[in-house]
């Protein structure tokens, strides 16, 4: 047996024995999800024990390091707990930004110490990280940032000082901790002088304040600073801030990159849940050729069949290239704007295809207004982590080198 | 699989570039398009061609082939793509190929396909008979008499269908044009009597025929498959050509999204290179991410084939639909890219607009296909 079928058949016999029955149900609903944190409520006594277990063998973080709680695994031994994960329907035993965002940030710009002293606690979930990058005057213009943080002097003690706003700051409102970009300078070209500074949120200078969308109730937060502070370092070594000062724009668009490449990805869901034909010919009907009978919109959903079947197989191909090591670089932008733009497309088509009972918001019928709530909140897709005409510039400048700008 | 090359078919795209660009650049096709010589490939080229593996590349070893696959093929098919060039590659190597390769008997393997291989063959695949592609609505008659059979009726838009030596037909022996059931195929001498060919002259410049069958002769050999069973079999000789047309329409629009890209760094107006525009900008940008699909879907399709050919034709339709569409895309804004002299028949990139035009109209356009996906779908 090689090592692989050795950890498989490990891995299949322990997740036998630790997963609660509960907790295989695969969980696709939202409010299934484990986002753990101090205040976080369980929603069952197999919810915590699930995480435990998994926290404990470092599997919440596969593939981190063991000396920072993660669960050392390579690569393709990953791919194997995820297959018998899945085989079993287990639900995922955490989802969080910690894991998602800061802990692969940590991982390529912190310090031992920072590592040491952050990383175990996402992992087993104890705290709840949130993310603040985007201000009400930096959006697409993310490096015009302004939320201003000073090192102030008092007593001989040094610490930060920060004041500004945050917005679309995901959670916030039940997150402990949140890393931020902050400008520590602002002398030299906008680039310069951003810090990535990680801030302790149960303190009276830091307030979030939950924002309603057009879709309706939304994760996202508003976050004020109002001399807020964080202290120089957090232990002995443990600086406040990742990477160095005035330097946090390499840590941001590392983090960028890796948010579109999830986004675009995340189309992985586009070719899921209903199909737009069926969905249609329920509420339209079909006529005696077996085609749909609204011939218009039945041209569309096929065009838009084609170019998703075409999207699913990139994002496939692209992948493919990357494990070929020819890395996916400029291309999350791509991804990113063709994902998005698809996506909004559909959910314009689920609109066409269901007519008025589309629009229904609120009650059983419509599942709270599952169907328009969704068109809604699709416009955000390509707005969120880079406008399309941000990936286009993207695409334009790195991709095919043309001038200017 | 990975949906990225192998090294060998890597390889083959890099020596199948080098050999375009020397032997068949875009010139070639103007001089054949400009000489008197009516014939819309050069049988000189094409025995060269063969030299280098591409006439079999379909073809096993046994019978004098190269045994690429499919995805082998696409690579040459998306280079001939890039530089317009003129070959029977197509009809002959692809479709051809792949009716007798997978659906003749031995002795038709053994009879055509080391003629193919060396160049010595060419074969052009006679299907539609309307100005649509629409081959379940084949009307072309074949009546039984004696041991064989008797053609009449006629065909059109036939690639190679005038320098051909060989043609593959569909014809109809059973229920009525429209009806799946009751298509054969048959290998049909071109010289035969009864067949009268038109060299037709279309916008590509490529070679076409309108042909017509008068009572032409044909005997039970020459039947690919069995009688009425024609229909499976033309799906996947169509499907070969759909994703060897699919990695052509590719070739030919990465081809006129670089001469623009390249034209937007060269071109002043205002005091500045137009490239640094933001308005050209996002439509090059959204191109390239098109043609990004575009290559998904061909190379997935090719990859399908040379697993089981009679399985791919749904993926055959996809890489026909949206290369098609995006070469079309990418040729109509290249043009408008290039501005004034985009117009002029000197400049290669409206070459690529009307090459781009006949293929994707070819074997079923970008609505053929996408209604054929609907109603796969069930809708």
């Amino acid at each position: 047996m090689t090592d692989l079928e050795q950890f498989r058949t490990e891995t299949k016999s322990w997740l036998e024995e630790n997963c609660p029955g509960e907790m295989r149900d695969g969980a696709a609903r939202e409010e299934d999800i484990c986002w753990g944190g101090k205040r976080w409520a369980f929603q069952s006594e197999a919810q915590k024990v699930w995480l435990e277990r998994m926290a404990q063998k470092g599997w919440t973080a596969p593939q981190w390091p063991a000396a920072y709680g993660g669960g050392g695994l390579s690569k393709a031994e990953a791919k194997v707990l995820k297959q018998e994960m899945a085989r079993i329907n287990a639900r995922s035993p955490l989802e969080s930004f910690g894991l998602w965002m800061l802990g692969p940030a940590l991982l390529k710009y912190g310090t031992h110490e920072q590592k040491e002293m952050f990383l175990p606690p996402i992992v087993r979930g104890e705290v709840r990280w949130c993310q603040g990058y985007s201000e009400p005057n930096a959006g697409s213009d993310l490096a015009s940032l302004q939320c201003k943080c000073e090192r102030i002097e008092e007593d001989g003690d040094a610490h930060w000082r920060i004041n500004g706003q945050k917005v679309w700051t995901s959670y916030a409102d039940q997150s402990d901790w949140i890393f931020v970009l902050v400008r520590t300078d602002n002398t030299g070209s906008k680039h310069q002088g951003v810090s990535f500074i990680l801030v302790d949120m149960e303190q009276p200078g830091v307030t979030a304040r939950p924002i309603k969308l057009i879709s309706g109730k939304s994760p996202f937060c508003e976050t004020f600073f109002d001399d807020a502070t964080a202290p120089m370092e957090y232990a002995p070594g443990v600086s406040s801030i990742v990477g160095d000062i005035d330097r946090g724009w390499d840590v941001a668009k590392y983090l960028l990159t890796h948010e579109r490449e999830m986004i675009g990805g995340g189309g992985g869901g586009l070719l899921g849940g209903d199909g737009l034909g069926e969905t249609a010919a329920r509420h339209i009907g079909v006529g005696a050729d077996g085609r749909l009978a609204d011939p218009m919109l039945r041209t569309k959903i096929a065009q838009w069949e084609v170019d998703a079947w075409a999207f699913m197989l990139t994002l496939d191909r692209v992948k493919d290239e990357a494990r070929a090591g020819a890395g996916v670089g400029a291309n999350s932008s791509m991804l990113k704007y063709m994902g998005t733009e698809l996506n909004k497309r559909r959910c314009e088509l689920m609109m066409d295809a269901t007519g008025a009972d589309g629009l229904e918001w609120e009650g059983a019928r419509s599942n709270d207004g599952a169907v328009a709530k969704a068109w809604a909140r699709s416009k955000g897709n390509s707005i969120e982590g880079g406008t399309s005409e941000v990936q286009l510039n993207i695409i334009a400048k790195r991709i095919l080198e043309l001038p200017g700008g | 699989m990975p949906l990225t090359l192998t090294e060998e078919q890597q390889m083959l795209k890099d020596a199948a570039r080098g050999f375009l660009d020397e032997k068949a650049p875009v010139s070639a096709l103007r001089a054949l398009r400009d000489g008197d010589d009516p014939s819309g490939f050069s049988r000189d080229l094409w025995k060269e061609m063969a030299e280098m593996g591409w006439a079999g590349i379909l073809i096993d070893e046994a019978h004098g082939g190269a045994g690429f696959g499919f995805v082998g093929a696409g690579v040459v098919a998306e280079e001939m793509g890039r530089s317009l060039s003129a070959s029977p590659f197509l009809s002959t190597s692809v479709m051809a190929a792949a009716a007798l390769q997978h659906y003749g008997d031995d002795a038709q393997r053994g009879a055509f396909l080391p003629k193919i291989a060396a160049g010595d063959a060419v074969f052009a695949v006679a299907v539609d008979e309307g100005s649509k592609h629409a081959p379940a609505a084949t009307a072309l008659k074949a009546e039984k008499s004696g041991n064989g059979f008797t053609l009449s009726g006629a065909k059109t838009f036939v690639a190679e269908g005038a320098d051909a030596d060989k043609l593959i037909v569909a014809a109809r022996t059973a229920g009525a044009p429209g009806e799946e059931e009751g298509v054969t195929l048959f290998v049909v001498d071109a010289e035969a009597s009864g067949v009268s060919r038109e060299r037709v002259a279309m916008a590509d410049a490529r070679g076409y025929a309108r042909i017509a069958f008068d009572a032409v002769s044909v005997t039970g050999d020459d039947v690919i498959g069995d009688v009425d069973d024609g229909y499976r079999i033309l799906e996947g000789v169509l499907s070969a050509g759909r994703a060897g047309l699919g990695a052509e329409l590719s070739g030919a629009a990465q081809q006129a999204f670089s001469l623009t890209n390249d034209y937007l760094k060269e071109r002043r107006q205002f005091g500045v290179e137009i490239g640094s525009f933001q308005a050209l900008q996002h439509r090059m940008a959204h191109l390239y991410s098109e043609i990004a699909l575009a290559k998904s879907a061909v190379l997935k399709a090719l990859q399908d084939l040379d697993d089981d050919v009679g399985a791919a034709s749904p993926i055959c339709s996809l890489a026909k639909a949206k290369a098609g569409e995006v070469a079309k895309l990418t040729s109509v804004e290249a043009l408008q890219m290039h501005g004034g002299v985009g117009m002029t028949d000197e400049f290669d990139i409206g070459l690529y607009m009307k090459r781009i035009r006949a293929a994707q109209e070819m074997y079923g356009d970008p609505a053929f296909h996408a209604d054929r996906i609907a109603r796969m779908k069930g809708f």
